[in-house]
């Protein structure tokens, strides 16, 4: 089916989200929409998908415009949708989930089981799927949650697919298995428009890619464009998307973790025995899927997760029987995962945020009193350092976008002498200009000789930063590997492969995205 | 690293890895062995040993009405209290074995051991008293007081399932009495009152809907609003209006008892179930058809996932807001039909705020059987036995105080709210509006 849109303009108050799109996603075609965070992406999928409906401007369908006021609308007409966080119920099974708001039925109202699940069993098996389809959803990996997202818009015959930031969440081999499946359906006649901001994936697997920036469409490319082409179109300047760094210089052991283990209050081990090393002037990175432990290794170590065995030394000084005030005293920098939530208070000022974690300590303080023109002086120097967008700093923090707001935290934390650094995601949802900048700023704390734990998802920072990688697995540390480790080896570590068999079967098998690590470097 | 899995990339073998982890770091549960162990120790020590030399306790198994009447049963006390005492240590021995070594255990465990602490109780407050303990009237009672408690816990189910926490209920139960009592006495049938007393539950859920759907007001403070103001209102119109005429507005009116023929002449099972009003016949239907629909309907799915997930149920078609509101209004309905009991299933006239509290136990019934029509059954049974118990032992009279018997169902609430009966997971989208 062909979809067109045609002028569509969203507004949020004065906020003008999606200005005159216009986009035409052919009958089989694979369209890929390239865009930064806030870039008005998501919005457009929503008005696509009948869940916001636009200012201006029509969709088409086929040459015949349509009109969605909800999207039992969009769905009726063929529009299929898997949103970036799924729309599944974690207490549902595979056929509940499928079959809901579209339940076959027996007498008086009751759901006929048997058919909703010839319904899933025939979609998996047409395409390949391995679904169980009495399994929960909540004890699915998050790439069989995403299969399950699409057996449930075929079932309701899409021949319109919207994947939104369908690789977010997988490992390189699962990202394979996606491409795949893609592929499979633009076989059988349907068109997929695919949502992305991550380059490498757009040219391996789009036939047409828009770029759009600032809720406008600026440019229509094929995957023959260069990377750097894409993103200098993406972000409207030239960017550098590989960060230079001189190998590390490893001085003496400064972190060391031993047997750490942390239980969940229903007796799960979310951290498993984890023991690692981290040395002066060294980042360790750790790899992994999201939730496998990686947040609660962090909050063991600024002490807000209590561990319920195992050591942290930093120093040569047990960090246990201090508190998390005492910790953050003996010099650790830390970067919590969610921001918005644990980084900053939103109704402070950038001020009062920039000295949360050191108000009591000179110079912010003297005594009781805090010295306000000193907090001033110094968030207004470190903001322009680090390039924060602001009105002034005794704005609310809620006032900057989240990429400064992120900018406010790290300034905040490197602004001080680290003993160590303990950054989560340090750039998600950041702009692709300042991800090149946080990596450079990371690097030179690195420089100064503190050690750097990194927790990433994305494997581009991983491989961008790290001088060695530690990949955690459900809770464990399946393995320690160098930082120039291949991406794939990488993927299969982080679905639970140890190290020595994840090389050999990286070896037998490369993924499309693999491959395209190598093509960059042969081009460079 | 202890143990790595070696496991190739297929979704089926990842899984293995985090089961043996569980496995190995599961602790022995001590909770419930621990507590068995005690309450056994109190049947031994208190039920068996404080008993008189050479008592007997009496029980009685049938009433002077039934179909088919028998001899009281007179039991050793001693005797008896041993037995069933070293069968709950058993059980709770076997509890310890079942924890030792992981084992689950069913559900008739705790049926079971339960059912044993209470006789060896019961042989314990009849032992030489000369007075029979009546069963009949005992589990007839506890029946009949778990009546509004049944109906209040699957109005707050069918609530909660599609996202709105029901604080009413108290309110709901409290209209739904003053309602029946006023149309019954008006139109001199309490057949009448028993059809008007669900509109007035459905309207206080409707007030409860309309404020946290459209204004998406806090719902449990718009819910304790509306205790208050049901309060109010029936209290006001019961000291003027109802207490002028009390004539026309708040004459006595009886659901007549309905023997269901055959079934009632069963021994001791008919009298205590099935000669009854149609109020109770009324909440045998509403239990069995919920514990199917919640699970196996369209109507049950769509409710859940309104209840679970709104944005997916919205993603595919399901009106939320619409959702919420029918179901609320459809709950309020079954929370008001509850409320008749206390006036026409009963014969009384509407007094001030005679519900007394029990919304909230009905509530808590609702959390202890974990959000579940069954469960929940059972769990406002479990507080309608143990008030009945302590009614029938102070007419007796027992070496326990009444009083400690009637604070029961309050100390298992709060150990059931506390997380006793094990994690307790509550509709993962309950009290969060809806917002696009």
């Amino acid at each position: 089916m062909k979809l067109e849109l045609r002028g569509v303009t969203k507004r949020f108050g004065d906020f003008t989200a999606n200005d005159q799109i216009d986009l035409t996603v052919e009958p089989g075609e694979i369209h890929a929409l390239l865009g930064e965070n806030g870039a008005g992406k998501s919005t457009l999928m929503n008005i696509i998908y009948g869940l916001y409906s636009p200012n201006e401007g029509q969709i088409l369908l086929d040459g015949e415009p349509v009109e969605f006021h909800g999207p039992g609308d969009a769905v009726a007409a063929g529009i299929g949708m898997v949103h970036q966080h799924f729309m599944l119920i974690p207490v549902f099974s595979v056929t509940e989930s499928v079959m809901l708001g579209y339940e076959p039925t027996k007498a008086a109202g009751l759901v006929d089981f048997a058919e909703a699940r010839r319904r899933v069993e025939e979609i998996s098996a047409r395409f390949g799927f391995d679904v169980d389809p009495e399994a929960m959803i909540e004890d699915l990996p998050v790439g069989a949650q995403q299969r399950v997202e699409i057996i449930k818009a075929l079932s309701r015959d899409a021949r319109v697919l919207i994947l939104d930031e369908p690789t977010a969440v997988l490992t390189p081999q699962e990202t394979d298995e996606l491409i795949s499946i893609m592929r499979q359906l633009k076989a059988s006649g349907t068109s997929i428009l695919f949502i992305t901001h991550k380059l490498r994936e757009v040219r391996a697997i789009a036939d047409t890619i828009s770029v759009i920036r600032r809720g406008k469409v600026v440019g229509e490319t094929t995957p023959e464009s260069t990377e750097t082409e894409l993103a200098s179109l993406m972000v409207g300047r030239e960017v550098s998307l590989t960060t230079q760094k001189e190998p590390a210089s490893p001085g003496e052991t400064a972190l060391s973790v031993s047997g750490l283990t942390v239980v969940s209050p229903n007796g799960k081990a979310l951290l498993d025995d984890v023991s690692l090393e981290i040395a002066r002037g060294e980042i360790l990175c750790i790899a992994g899927v999201d939730g496998n432990g990686q947040t609660e290794l962090t909050e063991a170590i600024l002490g807000i997760r209590e561990a319920a065995a195992g050591t942290i030394t930093l120093d040569g000084t047990d960090l246990g029987p201090k508190n998390v005030k005492q910790r953050l005293n003996s010099g650790i920098g830390f970067v919590p995962e969610d921001r918005s939530t644990d980084g900053v208070i939103a109704g402070f000022s950038i001020t009062e945020n920039f000295v949360l974690d050191q108000y009591d300590q000179p110079p912010y303080s003297n005594g009781v009193v805090m010295r306000q023109e000193v907090m001033r002086a110094r968030a207004e120097e470190q903001t322009a350092r680090f390039d924060v967008r602001l009105g002034t700093v005794d704005d609310a923090i809620s006032t900057l976008s989240g990429g400064n707001q992120q900018k406010v935290v790290l300034a905040r934390e490197l602004s001080r002498d680290n003993r160590l650094l303990v950054a989560s995601q340090p750039t998600r949802g950041v702009d692709v200009g300042s991800i090149e900048f946080i990596h450079r700023t990371l690097i030179e704390e690195r420089e100064r000789g503190t050690p750097c734990l990194i927790v990433s998802t994305e494997l581009d920072e991983v491989l961008n930063l790290a001088d060695r990688v530690a990949v955690m697995y459900r809770g464990r540390i399946i393995g320690t590997v160098p930082g120039d480790t291949d991406r794939d080896v990488l993927g299969l570590m982080m679905a639970g492969v140890p190290a020595e068999e994840a090389r050999v079967q990286a070896a037998a098998h490369h993924t499309v995205l693999g491959e395209a690590d190598v093509e960059a470097e042969e081009q460079a | 690293m202890s143990e790595q899995p070696t496991a190739p990339d297929t979704a089926a073998v990842q899984a293995e890895p985090l089961e043996q982890a569980e496995a190995r770091l599961q602790p022995i549960r001590w909770k419930f062995p621990i507590t068995y162990a005690v309450l056994g120790l109190l049947s031994l020590l208190v039920f068996t040993l404080l008993i008189p030399a050479g008592a007997a306790t009496q029980f009685r198994v049938s009433t002077a009405s039934d179909f088919i009447t028998f001899d009281a049963i007179n039991v050793p006390s001693f005797g008896t209290a041993l037995s069933l005492s070293i069968l709950q240590l058993a059980l709770a021995g076997w509890a310890v074995y079942a924890a030792v070594h992981r084992i689950r255990l069913g559900v008739w465990h705790p049926v079971l051991f339960g059912t044993l602490f209470v006789l060896a109780f019961l042989v314990y407050a009849g032992a030489g008293r000369g007075a029979f303990i009546p069963m009949v009237t005992l589990l007839s009672g506890a029946l009949m007081l778990s009546v509004p408690l049944i109906f209040g816990a699957m109005c707050g189910l069918v609530g909660e399932r599609s996202g709105i926490i029901n604080i009413a209920i108290e309110g709901q139960l409290l209209a739904g009495a003053f309602l029946a009592a006023v149309a019954a006495s008006f139109f001199t049938s309490a057949y009448v009152g028993l059809l008007a007393a669900p509109f007035a539950g459905a309207a206080v859920g409707g007030l409860l809907v309309w404020f946290a759907v459209k204004y998406h007001v806090n719902q449990i403070i718009v819910g304790v609003v509306l205790n208050v103001l049901v309060i109010g209102l029936t209290s006001f119109f019961y000291s003027t209006v109802l207490t002028q005429n009390a004539e026309l507005w708040n004459a006595r009116q009886q659901l007549p008892r309905l023997s269901v023929p055959g079934l009632s002449q069963i021994p001791i099972i008919g009298p205590v179930l099935f000669n009854h009003t149609i109020l109770v016949y009324l909440m045998y239907v509403i239990v069995a058809a919920l514990s199917i629909l919640v699970f196996r309907s369209r109507w049950g799915l769509r409710m859940r996932a309104v209840g679970e997930h709104p944005k997916a149920a919205d993603t595919v078609g399901i009106n939320v807001a619409r959702t919420r509101v029918i179901n609320t209004v459809l709950a309020g309905a079954i929370a008001g039909l509850g409320g008749a009991y206390f006036t026409v299933g009963q014969g009384l006239a509407f007094g001030q705020e005679m519900s007394a509290g029990q919304g909230f136990i009905a509530l808590a019934a609702m959390i202890l059987g974990r959000w579940n029509p069954k469960g929940a059954l059972f769990a406002a049974l479990l507080f309608g036995f143990s008030t009945s118990l302590g009614q029938t032992l102070s007419t007796i009279g027992t070496p326990v105080p009444s009083e400690m018997l009637l604070m029961l169902p309050y100390v298992i609430t709060i150990f059931a709210v506390a997380g006793f009966v094990g994690r307790v997971r509550p509709p993962a989208a309950e009290g969060i509006p809806y917002i696009k």
